[in-house]
Parts: C-alpha cells; structure tokens; sequence
C-alpha cells in the first residue's frame, strides 16, 4: 500500500550518508500501516532533513518522510494556538502567519525544519535566555506509537512521554501533530543592536551585561582570530520593532514579508575552497563590515535566517561533508571555552559559521540540550582526522560538565554520551515501555546505544 | 465566513497531491472550495488546511468517481454546500493500475475506464449543463501525457486518457458558446505517490498547481505541466507509426 523508494540520504552535513527504504505517505492512515506492513526491521521518522548528523537515517531499515503529512489543521487567533501535522515547516508558519500578526515563538538558524523535527530536538533559537526551547509553547502533541495506539501527550497528560519525546530525536514514537502558541507581533522587523568584540573576553562580558535588556542575542565569531584578538566578534543584540519604529516602505507594510532574491549553490564545491585563507579573508570582510552601531532595522528572514538564502550551502563543503560541532558549558566554565576557541584557532580547522549565544534555565526533558552557560558552534570540514581531535575536545566539555547536540553530532563516543546526558537511563526507561521492541531506530541510536 | 467573492470551486479528487495545491490556490484567489473524495477522513482533513491556510468556507464532500449511480445525488450534495454558486470544477481524480496487471485482469483495466473516462463524463456533464444554464463558470479537467500516445507500457492507462482528452476538447467546444472556458490539463511525472520509488524526476505538485490556476487566469485551451512536455510530447507524437511499433518506450 505504501510504497518505497530507495533512496541515499543523510543529514544537512551530507556525511555519514547511507541508503534506506523511503516511505512517503500521503495519508494519515499511512503512518501505522507502515510501522506495522512495511516490511523493514525498523523505522525511523524524518522531516526536511536539516539535522547534521545521524538522527534521521536508517542504513538496513525504513524512513519515513513526513514531509507530506504538512496540513494546518486549526488556528484560534485569540490565543495565537495553531494545531498542524508534524510535517508542517516553521517556513510554511511564518509564511500563513506571520501576514496575520504571529511570529513562531522560538526558531532555529534555519526555517527549512518541520514541526516534528523541532520538537524531536527541543530547538531552542537566539531567544533561550528569556523564552527557552520550543518545549515552552508547545501545549501538546499526538504520539504515534510503534503498537498503532496513538497518545495525546502534554504537561498534564502522559508528561514522562511529553518531556521524553523533548530531543528524544524520533525515538520514542512518530509524531502526528502538535498545537503551538505563537507570538503575537506588531511588525516583522527586528530593531538590532551591533556590538564589535575585540576578543572573546570582550564579547562574553558584553553578552552576559546586555542580556537582559534583549530577547534575541547572538554573537557572530572569527575563530580564526589568534592571540589578543582570540574570539573577536560581532554581538547582535535584537528586540522586536514596534510600528513606531518604522519608516518609509516598511511602515506602510509592518507584517511585510521580504521577498529576498534566492541564490543557490549548484554543486559540490571542491574540497579546498573553505579553508583557513578563504574564511579568514571572509571573516576579516565581515568583522570590519560591522561596526558598533545601534537601532539597525532589519527584517525577521534577514535577522534569523541568513543561510537560508543560499540553498543549499551545505555544498560549499564539497562531497566530503562537514560536522557541525556545538556545544553547551556552564558560565563558570569560561576558561574552559577559551581553552576551547584556542585550539580552535591554532588548528587551523576554519569553520565558516561560528556562533555564540546563552542559555537560560533547562527544561525537563531528559535528552534536551541546552542547559545554563554558553553555547559555541563551529562547522569542521569533514576529515579523517577530525573525529580523533573532536574527541580531545569532548574531554575538555566533561570535565567541565558540558554535552554536545544531538542535533548536530556525527562521531561522538557512546560513553561521552552517556556521561553528558546523565538523564539517559530515564530515557531508556520511557523508550522501552513505549518500544520495547526498538521498532524506531537510527543510526544515531545504534550509534550511541540509546 | 460571509459568501466567498469568487463563488466555490469544487475539486473531485482532492486527496491527491496536485488537487490538495490547486484546492489551497483557489482558496488563496477567493473561491470558497467543495472537497470531493473517496476517503473522507483525508478530506477533511485537507478541508481544515485549506480553511486555516486561505480563511475561505471549505466543505467536504464524498465522492466515488466509479460508482455512477451516486453521481446525481453527490452533485445535488456539491449545490447544496456551495449554496448553488459553484463557479468552477476542476477534475483531478485518476485511477491507474501496473500495466501488467490491466492486461492480464479485465476488471483492473475496466477500472481504469470506468473511474478515468466513463465517470468523468458522468460527472462532468452535470456540471456542464450547470454552467451552461448560467453561462458561467470554469472546468479543469485533468488528463495525462499518457494520452497523446499509446505506448506499450500504459496503453490501457493512456487509453482512457485519450479518450478524456478528446471528451475535454468537445466540451471546449460546445460550452465556448455559452461562455463557460474548459481548460484540459496535462501532466508529465508529477511528484506524488504515483510516481514515488519509480521515477526519479518528477514536478512538485505545489509547482504544477500554481501553473494551473495560472493557467485557468489566462484561460489556456491546453496546457502541459511542466511547460516543457508539451515538447516532448510534440516530438513523440510525431514518430511515424512503422518506428513507434517497434519501439520500447
């Protein structure tokens, strides 16, 4: 009844990159009939793809892309809830409801990611501080479990599963649909402070004074930088605009929509062409093209979605891939991302994107990601020599009581893992009673014997 | 909701992946919209998302395009829920089965017939005669490329598109004079669970919709979508019969 296409895929780092049966329903319906007839061993669900890694691929077993199950099913204006399908994209929210006065409250760097996916990582965006993760507008979801039985989980109902499912990337069940408050706006702009860093220290110390004043903050850095200028950077501090602070085109349309010309890389570029010299180059184009200013307008796709505008960049890496290495340390534990950033920029391993924001308060979810501190990251050219180095930076992070995003992890040890998410035994816990026969798998899973 | 500006469209066989987009793009123009199809748990859930999506009145309706003996009463249902504005239909359901299997099982290929052209015809003179009295309104009527030739590999399929193609362009025709458009629409691969697994370059269906309703704006005659089968199409119809019969497409 429903059938497969075989299929190479990977994450968004297009490594590691392996061939699966996948299904593609079209129907509700389709969901347990293929967790129950699609004659694969396992399965495991998958939405646009844009996790880096492993969480949503299944070498020797069925993905099922939900990406067609993408239908709005309500939208109470009073309360700015909307109750949609798991295959529903944060783009295709902002793109219904952001003409109507609602922001989606908490986004990642992309907005090519469905609402299963966010919520199957906790994304949390460049508002943790104030806002937290998704968790925190989510009111429910409906979970499909591998037995056909299909749960309304929430605060109040099922809450082990609810905070379970929170970054338990796909693992304890594929969900249906989820009702989400958005953020009621006046205008689609963002009102942005820039600060120029000279160096890490700088930066840290400007992050952790204004951070209160502003919702959104996000500080660009040139890892590339060495010695007095280690960590230089561009703090983007940014509170919504009201109408008031409008002027000329975008006061006559405050909930106006960009419609910003669309480039797109069209191949693979050739192993060499991100390197130390091309980064650096760009990263000192960008440091000076950005000076300390205040009150810049910018609109929303501008402020949190920058990539997206070139399609496909991932292939600016070339056929390799690359990982994307992030990580979350608590704030006493500054000398610690220091250390970090310098062996970074002695490496010579230039990462393209290099991203610093703070967390606030964790969640309870017992796989979610962030906890109180910083967050840094840093893209690597995949190499076969990069996994040994990240693991010598693993090190650094567990002893100083810091875990990497699932999200984002290719190639870290089962027992960094472990040591990092202590919570994983009430993971597994909630995982089996829900699964006990594993019928959703990854290979991240498997990798990390979750 | 106050009447849609636009009156309703009505889109049998909405629960495939083309109909659901062009369902959302009349919706996003203003037509109120009349879901038709056999699952009806599907339809209404595609009915909530063109609601939410384009805040039109959407209803939706059961319909079985095979089982004629309904058809009177489903269009009598579509009058109802549309409060007798219904100013345009598009026609998207389908069925097609394995070449393979059609030419071994009779009952198969008859399905084909009957679902593809003779419930076509059933339900859409209704609707013609509709129109006509009004001298208004608009028909889609969804075909396939696989109509423009009979090849070996969908012959059976292809038939009853044929024969839709040429019901379409009569219909052109006769409803010119009374000042109703029909436009026939034919698809290349769209990317939809027909083609899934099997080809691996097909259209999006939200691309294709949007190159229908443009096309139904325009009140094109025929239209191809992608653009460019219709080129394709144009070389392959004209490979003298002697080569065709020998080929293997």
């Amino acid at each position: 009844m429903e059938a497969t296409a075989t299929r190479s895929i990977s994450g968004w780092g297009r490594t590691p990159n392996e061939e699966c049966a996948v299904f593609r329903p079209e129907r509700r319906r389709g969901l347990p009939w293929i967790l129950g007839n699609g004659g694969q061993p396992h399965y495991i669900a998958r939405g646009l793809g844009r996790s880096y890694g492993d969480t949503a691929i299944n070498p020797g077993g069925g993905v099922i892309d939900l990406t067609r199950l993408n239908r709005l099913l309500d939208f109470d204006p009073e309360s700015g809830v909307v109750t949609c399908e798991a295959g529903v994209s944060f783009a295709e929210l902002l793109d219904v409801f952001i003409p109507r006065g609602f922001l989606v409250p908490v986004t990642p760097g992309t907005k090519f990611v469905t609402v299963g996916g966010a919520i199957a990582n906790d994304v949390h965006g460049k508002n943790h501080h104030r806002d937290g993760t998704i968790a925190q507008f989510l009111l429910s979801f409906q979970l499909l479990l591998p037995n056909g039985e299909v749960w309304n989980c929430s605060r109040e109902e099922n809450p082990e599963v609810f905070w379970a499912t929170l970054g338990g990337i796909g693992l304890t069940g594929v969900i249906l649909s989820a009702r989400i408050r958005l953020e009621p706006i006046e205008t689609s702009y963002f009102n942005v402070d820039y600060y120029r860093a000279t160096n890490i220290d700088d930066v840290l110390t400007k992050m952790r004074d204004t951070q209160e004043r502003y919702q959104y903050s996000v500080a660009w850095v040139d890892c590339l930088a060495k010695g007095a200028s280690l960590g230089r950077s561009v703090l983007m501090n940014g509170r919504h605009a009201r109408r008031g602070d409008l002027s000329g085109a975008a006061a006559k349309n405050p909930l106006g929509h960009p419609n910003k010309r669309q480039k797109a890389i069209p191949f693979n570029f050739p192993g060499f062409a991100l390197n130390p010299l091309s980064i650096g180059a760009f990263n000192e184009v960008f440091y000076r093209a950005h000076p300390t200013v205040e009150g810049k307008l910018v609109d929303y796709d501008t402020y949190f979605y920058p990539l997206d505008a070139i399609h496909h960049w991932n292939r600016m890496y070339g056929k390799r891939g690359f990982t994307q290495y992030q990580i979350a340390l608590p704030f006493d534990a500054h000398d610690a991302l220091v250390d970090i950033l310098g062996r970074v920029s002695k490496s010579g391993r230039a990462s393209f994107l290099a991203v610093l924001k703070c967390f606030g308060p964790s969640n309870e979810g017992p796989l979610s990601f962030p906890i109180p501190g910083y967050t840094l990251t840093l893209d690597f050219a995949m190499r076969k020599d990069l996994p040994a180095w990240l693991h010598e930076l693993d090190k650094i992070l567990l002893e100083h009581g810091g875990r990497l995003y699932l999200a984002k992890d290719v190639c870290m040890k089962p027992e960094t893992f472990a040591a990092m998410y202590p919570k994983l035994d009430a993971f597994r816990a909630v995982r089996d009673r829900l699964d006990p026969n594993h019928t959703l798998q990854s290979h991240m899973a498997r990798r990390l014997g979750i | 909701m106050s009447a849609p500006e636009k009156g309703y469209a009505v889109v049998l066989g909405a629960t495939s992946a083309m109909a659901r987009y062009l369902a959302i793009e009349f919706g996003k123009a203003g037509y109120g919209v009349v879901l038709a199809a056999r699952d009806m748990e599907e339809c209404e859930i595609l009915a909530a998302d063109v609601r939410v999506r384009c805040a039109v009145p959407v209803h939706a309706l059961s319909f079985e395009a095979g089982d004629f003996a309904s058809h009177d009463g489903f269009f009598d249902a579509c009058r109802e829920a549309a409060a007798d504005g219904i100013t345009a239909m598009a026609l998207a359901f389908g069925y097609m089965d394995e070449q393979a299997n059609a030419q071994a099982d009779f009952a198969a290929a008859r399905k084909t017939i009957d679902v593809n052209l003779t419930g076509a015809v059933s339900i859409t003179e209704k609707f013609a005669a509709y129109f006509e009295a009004r001298r208004a309104g608009a028909i889609v009527i969804v075909s396939s490329v696989a109509g423009d030739r009979g090849r070996q590999s969908n012959y059976i399929y292809g038939a009853s598109k044929a024969g839709l193609s040429a019901y379409a362009e009569g219909l052109r025709n006769r409803l010119y004079h009374h000042g109703v458009h029909v436009m026939t629409v034919k698809p290349g691969f769209v990317d939809t669970k027909m083609t899934w697994g099997v080809v691996p370059f097909a259209a999006a269906p939200e691309a294709v919709a949007k190159d229908i309703a443009k096309g139904l704006r325009k009140k094109r005659n025929t239209i191809y979508v992608p653009f460019f089968w219709r080129y394709i199409m144009l070389l392959i119809r004209h490979i003298p019969d002697w080569q065709f019969k020998k080929m293997k497409m």
